[in-house]
C-alpha cells in the first residue's frame, strides 16, 4: 500500500511539473493586471519549437532555449495587442491559442513531412532523470528510502526547476522592489504611474516572465516527458493551470498545491484504473476519469470561498491627459 | 415499398458504376483522427496507398480529419469531386459512411474495421484476436515476471477484442500468467495521447509487467517510449513498429491495411471490383506478427517455434480464438 502511494506521488510530480510551469507563468501576467487564457498556446508553440530544434540540433538545451523564445515571442505580440494597443486580453489570449494550434501543425508538416509531429528523439537529445547519490543503495530503507530513492531523486532536470520556480516566485513578489510594482500595478496602475514608473514596460516585463516559464513548460512536454513534438500535445494543460491558478487566488505557494492536486488525480486516475478497490470491488474506468472534473466543481462551489482576481485585470491602462 | 425501389436504384446504380469508372480511377482515402503519420494503423493504410502508386502511377487524394463532424463532410466531398473508389480507415466512419454510400450509389466505397451494408461497400474487417494471440504467446514466453500488460487506446469492443485474444494467448503460452489491461480514455483524444499512454505502461511496468502491447495508435508510441526508457519491452500494432526503438520491441501485431488499402484501389483499377464483407484472418494473411532485423535477438529459437504452432493450429482450426466482439465478453 505504501510503495503504491509512493508511486502515485511519484507519478503526480511528472504529471503536476507542466501545469505548474503554466499556472507560475499565468501568475505573473495576471498579477500586473493582463489576463492571459493564451497560456495553452504559448505552451505548445514552445513544445513544437523545443522538438524541432531539439532533434535539428541534436541537443536538449538548444531546444529548451528555442522553446523559451517562441514562447516569449508569443507573449510579446500578446502584449503588444493589449499593452500597447489596449486591445481585449481575452481575445488576443484565445488568438494566440488559435495561432499555435494552427502554426505548429503546418509548420511541423512542412519541414518534417510527419503530418505535424517532429522526429522522435534521441536519448541524448532529451532531459533525462537524474538520480541522486544513495539512491539506489537507500532504496532498502523502510519509508525514507523509498521517499528518497523514488519521490526525490530520480526526475529531469525541468521538474525540479519547476518546484525551485515557487519559492523564487514567491521572493521575487513579495520581496523584491520588481515584485511590489509588479503586484500595485495590477491592483491600481494609475498610482503607479503617479509614482513615476512606467506601466507599459512594467507590464511588459510581466509577460517575458510568462513567456519564459511557459517556454520552460513547453519544453518539458516535448523534450523530457516525451520524445518528440506530436500535435496538440498540451491537451488542455494551460486551462488547467488557468483554474490551478483561480484556485489559488493567484498566489505561488497555493498555486503549487493546486497543481499538485489536480496533478494527483490524474495519477490516481491512471493507477486505479482496472483495479478492484478495497470494499467496492471493480469500478468502471470512467468514474475515474470524471473524478478530477467533479472534484473541480465540488472545490470551486464550496471549499475555497471567493477567489477575488487582480483588480485592474484585463483592463488597459489609459494614461489621464488634461 | 419506397425503400425496396430505393435499393433496386441503388443497385443498377452500382453495376452502372463498375463499367463507367473501371478504366481511369481516382481513388482517395481518409484517414482517423490519429493522422497519417501515426507510425500504426493510420500510417498502414497510408503505405498500401503510397505501394499502389508507385505499382501503377496513378496518383491520390487523401484527408486527415481534425474531428468527428468532419467524416461525413471529407466523404461527401471526394465523391462529390468524382473520386472512386473512397476508402475510409477506422470504425468511427460508420455512420457517416453508410449515409454517405445512399447518396453517391455510383462511388465505390471501401470501409476497414467496420461492417456498412450497402451495395456499393466493400468492408474490410480483420480478425485481431487471432494476430494477438500469437503476440500474447510470444509476450508470455519473454516475460520473466509472468506478468504482461496491454494499454488499449478508446474503450471501445474492437479494442477489448485486441485485449482478450492477446490474454488467451498469454495464458494459453503459460499457466497462471498475470496480465494488465488499461485502456487510455473514452473519446476520440485516446487515441493521440502519448504522455498518458507512457504514464500508464509506467503504471504497469510498477505492479511487475515486463512486456506490455498497445493497441492504442498514437498513444501506443508513449509505450512503446516507456518500455525502451525503463530497458523492459514492448509490443507493437498494426504497421510493423520493430524499427521503432531497435532492441526494446519485441515484436508487432500486424494488421494488412496496407494490403486492403491497396487491393481496394487495385481492383478497382483492374475492374474486380466487388462489394461486401471481406473477414482477413491469420489464414488469409490480414493479421500476423513481425520478425525482422529489429527484434531477431529478442525471439528465440523456442519462442519462434511455439508461436509458429500456434500460428499453424489457429489456421488449421484446433485452437479456436474467442472473439469478444461475438458476445462482447471475454472468459478468461
Amino acid at each position: 500500500m505504501f510503495d503504491m502511494l509512493i508511486l502515485i506521488l511519484d507519478s503526480t510530480v511528472r504529471l503536476s511539473t507542466p501545469l505548474l510551469l503554466a499556472c507560475l507563468a499565468g501568475l505573473y501576467s495576471e498579477r500586473s493586471g493582463v489576463f492571459d487564457i493564451g497560456l495553452e498556446g504559448k505552451m505548445l508553440g514552445a513544445a513544437f519549437a523545443a522538438g524541432a530544434v531539439a532533434a535539428l540540433a541534436g541537443s536538449a538545451w538548444a531546444g529548451l532555449a528555442a522553446g523559451i523564445a517562441a514562447s516569449i515571442a508569443l507573449a510579446l505580440l500578446h502584449g503588444f495587442a493589449s499593452i500597447t494597443h489596449r486591445g481585449n486580453q481575452i481575445v488576443s489570449g484565445v488568438a494566440i491559442n488559435f495561432l499555435a494550434i494552427g502554426l505548429t501543425a503546418l509548420l511541423g508538416q512542412a519541414w518534417f513531412q510527419q503530418g505535424g509531429q517532429t522526429p522522435r528523439l534521441p536519448q541524448e537529445a532529451r532531459f533525462t532523470d537524474i538520480t541522486w547519490p544513495f539512491a539506489d543503495s537507500l532504496r532498502d530503507v523502510p519509508v525514507i528510502g523509498g521517499l528518497y530513492s523514488e519521490l526525490f531523486s530520480g526526475h529531469n532536470l525541468l521538474v525540479y526547476v519547476a518546484f525551485l520556480s515557487v519559492p523564487l516566485t514567491w521572493w521575487v513578489l513579495y520581496r523584491t522592489r520588481f515584485g511590489l510594482r509588479l503586484r500595485a500595478v495590477g491592483e491600481n496602475p494609475a498610482a503607479v504611474d503617479t509614482a513615476g514608473i512606467s506601466v507599459t514596460w512594467l507590464r511588459y516585463r510581466a509577460v517575458i516572465c510568462t513567456g519564459i516559464l511557459c517556454g520552460v513548460a513547453g519544453a518539458y512536454l516535448s523534450t523530457a516527458q516525451s520524445a518528440g513534438f506530436i500535435k496538440d500535445m498540451t491537451a488542455g494543460r494551460g486551462f488547467i493551470a488557468l483554474a490551478a491558478l483561480i484556485f489559488a487566488k493567484w498566489r505561488p505557494v497555493p498555486a503549487m498545491f493546486a497543481c499538485l492536486l489536480f496533478g494527483f488525480l490524474d495519477a490516481l486516475a491512471i493507477r486505479l484504473q482496472g483495479q478492484p478497490l478495497p470494499v467496492i470491488g471493480q469500478v468502471p474506468v470512467q468514474v475515474f476519469q470524471a473524478l478530477p472534473y467533479i472534484l473541480t466543481v465540488v472545490l470551486l462551489a464550496g471549499f475555497i470561498g471567493r477567489a477575488v482576481p487582480p483588480k485592474a485585470g484585463g483592463v488597459a491602462y489609459v494614461k489621464e491627459r488634461t | 415499398m419506397r425503400k425496396i425501389a430505393a435499393l433496386g436504384i441503388l443497385m443498377a446504380g452500382s453495376i452502372l458504376s463498375a463499367s463507367a469508372f473501371a478504366e481511369d480511377i481516382k481513388p482517395a482515402v481518409a484517414y482517423d483522427l490519429g493522422g497519417k503519420f501515426d507510425k500504426s494503423f493510420n500510417e498502414a493504410a497510408y503505405t498500401g496507398a503510397e505501394q499502389f502508386k508507385k505499382e501503377s502511377g496513378i496518383d491520390y487524394q487523401d484527408f486527415e480529419i481534425q474531428n468527428d463532424s468532419q467524416r461525413e463532410q471529407a466523404l461527401r466531398r471526394f465523391a462529390r469531386n468524382g473520386m472512386s473508389p473512397v476508402v475510409a480507415i477506422g470504425f468511427s466512419y460508420e455512420n457517416a459512411l453508410a449515409k454517405v454510400a445512399a447518396e453517391f450509389p455510383d462511388t465505390k466505397f471501401a470501409i476497414v474495421d467496420a461492417v456498412v451494408d450497402a451495395p456499393n461497400v466493400r468492408s474490410v474487417v480483420f480478425k485481431e484476436h487471432e494476430g494477438s494471440y500469437l503476440v500474447g504467446t510470444l509476450a508470455a514466453l519473454a516475460s520473466s515476471s509472468g506478468k504482461v500488460g496491454f494499454v488499449g487506446g478508446m474503450d471501445i469492443p474492437l479494442i477489448r477484442k485486441f485485449a482478450c485474444g492477446y490474454k488467451q494467448g498469454a495464458l494459453a503460452a503459460k499457466e497462471g500468467a498475470e496480465v494488465f489491461e488499461n485502456m487510455t480514455g473514452t473519446t476520440g483524444a485516446a487515441w493521440n495521447d502519448p504522455v498518458k499512454g507512457g504514464e500508464l505502461a509506467k503504471s504497469q511496468f510498477d505492479r511487475g509487467a515486463d512486456v506490455i502491447y498497445h493497441a492504442a495508435g498514437g498513444t501506443g508510441i508513449g509505450v512503446l517510449q516507456a518500455a525502451a526508457d525503463a530497458g523492459k519491452l514492448g509490443i507493437g500494432v498494426d504497421s510493423n513498429q520493430n524499427g521503432l526503438h531497435p532492441g526494446s520491441v519485441l515484436t508487432s501485431m500486424l494488421k494488412r491495411v496496407d494490403v486492403a488499402v491497396a487491393t481496394a484501389f487495385g481492383d478497382a483499377k483492374d475492374d474486380k471490383w466487388t462489394s461486401g464483407v471481406y473477414v482477413l484472418g491469420l489464414k488469409e494473411g490480414g493479421v500476423d506478427w513481425a520478425l525482422d532485423d529489429n527484434n531477431k535477438a529478442l525471439v528465440t529459437e523456442e519462442m519462434k517455434a511455439a508461436v509458429e504452432k500456434a500460428k499453424s493450429d489457429i489456421i488449421s482450426g484446433k485452437v479456436e480464438v474467442h472473439d469478444y466482439m461475438a458476445d462482447q465478453n471475454c472468459p478468461f
